[in-house]
């Protein structure tokens, strides 16, 4: 199976605090990996890491086996690596419109490439709202329009925020549809979740974090009735 | 009755150059987060550089053209050779631009001398227009008609092109920005170029009015300073709105009550600090 993102030995620091310690993992090609754990364990912090708003310390990072450790965020999006962030960050004062349009890439063969078309297609709630400031959306459609934006990306790896975050069950059940059709359109996802139900029914691979550790790395269904592991590291159950 | 027609138009035309010279500064501030403290050393600068040009090509429209290039040309540089080596710090940052705009004093001074230094009005603007037995002066007329075409064409670069939005969306959330990956530091360039510029073409164009001469910089920065406060920063129509407030306050102020110019200048940058810290149309804190 092709590597499409893997860690090895990262290490990352905000000032003095030691966030990720030697984390290493990787995301095979048109598969989901969820990344786990509670909060503080050091999941927002290894998605900053890859994208570089936090250029870890040392260690690698490759994207289909290109580095791309220490780069600048723009040009590791330009690689091919999108994100959807936690909280969302839509432009609110731009347009739904506008927010789709300055991030679209083109990357040279790409079978079927994400347009403005496909996008609105996926999201017909954002088609009739093109026009509107993205700030005036409900958290649901800003959740998409985040989505969309990274699609317009093109993006061969996505990673993904905690994109249930603060949305009604029924959203978060839109958003899950969105991700299974992405992952079925081979799609290679990394989903950051703390909403274990969805994560479970997306993830084929898991990754637990504890303290900026890996705790745990293997197969979902491993993990699915490893009820000590859970609660070790999640303390949900 | 004269008196405050023409005033009104002083104030207009005042309020024309100074948007020239504050759209820039707004949207260098709005988008790369600091003062640029050279900016009205690029406006001295684009009157001098007129000047000189001026007795090659006898054409203020070519100069002005000319001008913003030259002086764009010397922001680029200025942005990508200096300010890139101090990306992230925002204090070091403004604290060079202070040091250019002195070292863009000194070497005027050096190159054009200490003495104010007209540039003459287009031959075929110099008559005045008669409407209805009040004289208006015409080049005032056309530099308000200036202002204005650009402060359209800006608008429509900024809410029309995926250019535009791309300095936009730098606005809002620039870290954002880069991660869906918008070249963050070209546009750096691109707006340093066009505030660049448009301060420099504004120094040319405001030659006729204001003339060419050591202290021009600092007269005009802190005023470039007040109508960003004002109007709010990285907001085009705040400093349209307030370029033509301040040109008002300036004008009148001056005319009516001389001695207390300044206090009136910046009596409502205080107010407005005080009670709208944003400025009229702005979105960032600054």
């Amino acid at each position: 199976m092709t590597e499409a993102l893997s860690l090895s030995g990262v290490n990352a620091l905000y000032g003095d605090s030691h966030v990720l310690h030697e984390v290493s993992f990787s995301l095979s090609a048109g598969r989901v990996l969820a990344l786990l754990g509670r909060n503080g364990a050091g999941k927002t912090t290894c998605m900053n890491a890859i994208i570089g708003f936090l250029p870890p310390r040392d260690g690698r990072i490759s994207l289909f086996g290109e580095p791309i450790a220490r780069l600048s965020p723009e040009a590791i999006s330009r690689r091919g690596i999108g994100l959807v962030p936690q909280g969302r960050r839509i432009f609110p004062t731009l347009t739904v419109r506008e927010n789709l349009v300055v991030a679209r890439q083109l990357r040279p063969g790409t079978a079927r490439p994400w347009t403005l078309e496909r996008v609105s297609e996926l999201f017909p709630r954002l088609q009739e709202r093109q026009q509107q400031p993205a700030g005036s959306l409900s958290g649901g459609e800003q959740q998409m329009l985040a989505i969309g934006r990274a699609l317009m990306g093109n993006p061969r790896v996505l990673l993904m925020d905690e994109p249930s975050e603060g949305l009604a069950p029924r959203i978060v059940a839109e958003v899950g549809q969105t991700i299974a059709r992405l992952k079925k359109e081979g799609l290679s996802i990394v989903l950051v979740e703390q909403n274990i139900k969805l994560a479970f029914g997306l993830a084929d691979d898991v990754v637990m974090l504890n303290t900026g550790r890996v705790a745990f790395s293997g197969g979902v269904d491993a993990l699915r009735n490893d009820e000590a592991t859970l609660t070790q590291h999640l303390g949900v159950f | 009755m004269q008196f405050w027609i023409i005033q009104t138009l002083n104030s207009l035309a005042l309020g024309g150059l100074l948007f020239l010279l504050s759209a820039g500064f707004s949207l260098i501030f709005g988008l790369m987060r600091i003062a640029n403290l050279t900016h009205g050393a690029l406006f001295m600068l684009g009157a001098y550089v007129g000047v000189t040009i001026l007795r090659v090509v006898p054409d203020l429209w070519l100069a002005a053209l000319l001008g913003g290039l030259l002086v764009a040309a010397f922001g680029g540089l200025l942005e990508r050779f200096i300010l890139r080596a101090l990306a992230g710090n925002a204090l070091g940052q403004v604290l060079v631009t202070l040091g250019v705009a002195f070292i863009i004093a000194d070497f005027c001074l050096i190159v054009w001398g200490g003495d104010p230094i007209p540039v003459p009005t287009p031959e075929y603007l110099r008559r005045p227009l008669i409407v209805a037995g009040v004289a208006f002066p015409t080049y005032r007329l056309v530099v308000i008609g200036i202002a204005i075409v650009t402060a359209i064409v800006l608008h429509l670069l900024m809410e029309r092109t995926r250019l535009g939005a791309m300095i936009r969306a730098g606005v809002d959330d620039m870290q954002m920005a880069r991660a869906v990956g918008i070249p963050v530091s070209r546009l750096f360039t691109i707006v340093f170029c066009l505030g660049s510029a448009l301060a420099g073409a504004g120094g040319i164009i405001g030659g006729p009015i204001l003339s060419a001469y050591p202290g021009l910089d600092f007269e005009m920065l802190p005023l470039a300073l007040i109508i960003v406060i004002l109007g709010g920063v990285g907001s085009l129509v705040g400093a349209f709105v307030g370029s033509f407030i301040i040109g008002f306050i300036y004008t009148f102020g001056s005319a009516l009550l001389p001695d207390l110019a300044y206090v009136i200048l910046f009596l409502p940058m205080i107010f407005v600090i005080a009670f709208r810290p944003r400025g009229l149309f702005g979105r960032l804190g600054t």
